[in-house]
């Protein structure tokens, strides 16, 4: 089990500790409104026999409208997913840093996810002790991977369709077609597993309710970090690291910012999932 | 004016022949005709009532100025009964005017008509008669401006019961208010707004002494007659839709090809360039043609025309609207010679390789699309197995996470308790 109390072994003269760069948490900000701003004028398109989808089409300004801004939020999106593309590549091509490809700060599944995912199913039905996590666990991975292929195939299927001529000179018309259930299916994954299963893993699930400010403020708390990876305090620590990490808590500011952001997205998030729930059941 | 000349003299002739008849020697013996004069001591009088109060006033100016009036026709002409009327007052119940002894052709179009048919053998007493289109003592020819049956005057006419309310429900007249409908449509407009003298009027489809039912094979509103009944003003469109699959079908009797109201409907016709219309008429074809509705509705064009935005390609846009052939006709806009300047009208840069886009792709159908099914059954699988495994994680975890709390909370507080007991 997680450690209680104070940690022991380091000079505690800190709260936090710092988990995402400033990069990171704009880019995330980013990627966060464009995504509800896709989901939003995105779904009436998909869901347009439904009685809401024709108030929300017309809510953002009628369909041409709303497919602009559904652009406009793709171009942003898109944006970010190369600037994130070119960072990652700097670190591994420029710093040379290949513990972006392997080891515990890097995305790249690893057999210690595996026995870190069964460890966990075993630890909620009651038959083993909660694995000692390290800086990504794997589910956080997953969420990471499933936004990586859902980036490539809604915004590759996303291109085709919005420049259809340009993309008939390489493929046949009836790619559209294929373009259009890939681009709706996937939207609807992507929306689906974001708004119920990132919020719940991320935000909502009891231990972090109702929510982790991780992401906006960039820093867990001591506790966290305690109870939540303690093999990766173990691992900082033991390599003398931990110390650059340390920090105080973020400014109030960024907390109230962060607050307010989450609250609007988890909001938001949830009404398009009971507006997909009310689709599907009727 | 030159045709209400023209009416006049074809009355005043047929006028004057029975005016030489009435005026040939009567037999000895015989009771004098009464003449006009006769019948206006009394009926001339503005508060001439019967017995039980109902006017029976006739005003000698306004017969006077009527096509009989002018005619010099006498009141026994009509009222034929009368014409060896001898005490006086007459009998208070007469049979009524009987227009057939001039106006036989017409009276024999009219008994084969609805109207006719529900006076008769439906006993419905509130359906038409002559004199309630023509008038009675007032009656015009259709041509004059003022009379009720002039083609400007006649939807009020018809209105009269056709878009009164209380004669609908009297009457039980299935087809309910027509004239609001027609008000309100295309005709309508043209006719009552825009004063179109080319605009049809009730007349023009339906007829007007031989109004027969529209299930009736001689009826000018018969479905299947119903083209060319449209045909006699649109004749363009007629000659298109006579040629396509929807026209030789109606044209071998068919029962299920469409023909112009299945489409257009009958009464409140609109403009077919309005965004309403643009998107209702696609559910009109989906009628007949429905896994070709289901299979639009799932490309980008139906779902734009589905939220309510007709500036997107629906059915006729590809398809033609009068002018629809299969595909394998070379004639059809959507035919192998034709496909890319049909996808050309909205996408300029359209080439054969985009045309191969399906606007009816079926992602269930293996044989038409495999490509498409595979993707999406694959995105099925893939949207099923994500769900299953992080549902039951979140859902496990859920439970666990509860708990957890719950017994963190419980621990806390039976501390707290066994300090106060230690005391």
């Amino acid at each position: 089990m997680s450690a209680q109390g104070p940690a022991g072994g380091h000079v505690a003269s800190h709260t936090h500790y710092r988990r995402f760069d400033r990069a990171d948490r704009l880019l995330h900000g980013f990627l966060m409104f464009s995504f509800l701003g896709l989901a939003f004028t995105g779904l009436p398109l998909l869901f347009s026999h439904e009685p809401w989808a024709a108030t929300l089409a017309r809510f953002f300004g009628g369909f041409e409208s709303a497919g602009l801004i559904h652009r406009v939020c793709a171009v942003v999106m898109i944006t970010v997913f190369v600037i994130h593309l070119g960072r990652i590549s700097r670190r591994i091509f420029g710093q040379k840093d290949l513990g972006m490809l392997w080891g515990p700060n890097s995305m790249v599944p690893q057999p210690r996810d595996f026995f870190e995912m069964v460890a966990h199913i075993r630890w909620f039905v009651g038959l083993g002790p909660q694995p000692r996590f390290d800086h990504f666990t794997y589910w956080e991975k997953f969420d990471y991977w499933a936004v990586f292929w859902g980036m490539g195939i809604i915004g590759g299927s996303g291109l085709v369709l919005w420049f259809p001529e340009l993309f008939a000179y390489v493929l046949p018309g009836w790619m559209f077609n294929i373009a259009t259930v890939v681009h709706g299916e996937e939207a609807l994954l992507a929306v689906g597993f974001i708004f119920t299963i990132h919020f719940f893993n991320g935000h909502l699930r009891p231990e972090k309710f109702p929510m982790d400010s991780v992401i906006f403020t960039g820093r867990v708390t001591v506790k966290e970090m305690e109870e939540e990876r303690p093999d990766e305090l173990e691992r900082l620590t033991r390599t003398g690291r931990i110390d650059e990490l340390a920090s105080a808590a973020a400014p109030r500011w960024v907390y109230r910012l962060g607050r307010t952001a989450g609250a609007i997205a988890v909001t938001l998030g949830l009404l398009m999932v009971a507006l997909i729930l009310f689709a599907l059941l009727t | 004016m030159m045709r209400l000349l023209l009416r006049c003299c074809v009355v005043l002739a047929v006028v004057a022949t029975a005016s030489v008849a009435a005026a040939a020697p009567q037999k000895p013996g015989a009771p004098a005709r009464p003449s006009n004069d006769d019948c206006l001591a009394c009926h001339g009088d503005a508060g001439a009532v019967r017995a039980d109060g109902r006017p029976v006033a006739v005003a000698p100016e306004t017969f006077a100025g009527s096509i009989h009036g002018l005619g010099g026709l006498s009141c026994v002409d009509c009222h034929t009964d009368l014409a060896a009327a001898v005490e006086y007052p007459h009998a208070e119940k007469l049979p009524p005017a009987q227009c057939a002894s001039c106006h036989d052709a017409a009276v024999a179009a009219y008994d084969t008509g609805v109207h006719a048919q529900a006076r008769g053998a439906g006993g419905n007493l509130s359906a038409a008669a002559c004199a309630d289109c023509h008038g009675s003592h007032d009656i015009t020819p259709s041509a004059d401006p003022a009379s009720r049956t002039h083609h400007a005057r006649l939807l009020e006419t018809c209105g009269r019961c056709h878009g009164d309310e209380s004669v609908i429900k009297r009457g039980k007249i299935e087809i309910g208010n027509v004239v609001d409908l027609f008000r309100d449509s295309i005709h309508g407009k043209a006719l009552i707004k825009s004063g179109l003298s080319v605009a049809p009027t009730c007349s023009d489809c339906h007829g007007s002494h031989d109004i027969r039912r529209k299930t009736d094979p001689a009826s000018k509103v018969f479905r299947n007659t119903i083209p060319g009944t449209c045909s006699s003003c649109h004749e363009g469109i007629g000659r298109e839709y006579w040629e396509s699959v929807h026209g030789t079908q109606v044209a071998k009797g068919s029962p299920l090809a469409p023909v112009c109201t299945n489409c257009h409907t009958a009464h409140d016709i609109r403009r077919s360039d309005v965004e309403g219309w643009r998107l209702d008429v696609i559910k009109e074809c989906g009628t007949c043609h429905e896994h070709s509705l289901e299979t639009y509705r799932d490309t980008f064009h139906g779902q734009v025309t589905a939220l309510g935005y007709a500036r997107v390609a629906s059915c006729a846009d590809c398809h033609g609207a009068h002018n629809v052939f299969p595909k394998a006709d070379p004639r059809s806009m959507v035919s192998d010679a034709n496909r890319v300047a049909t996808c050309q009208q909205c996408h300029a840069g359209a080439t054969p390789s985009f045309a191969k886009f399906d606007p009816h792709a079926d992602p269930e159908n293996r044989e038409r699309n495999p490509l498409l099914f595979y993707t999406a059954q694959f995105m099925k699988m893939l949207l099923l197995g994500v769900f299953s495994f992080f549902g039951l994680h979140t859902a496990l975890w859920l439970g666990r996470g509860m708990q957890q709390k719950a017994a963190g909370q419980w621990r806390r507080r039976k501390g707290t308790d066994s300090t106060e007991d230690g005391e």
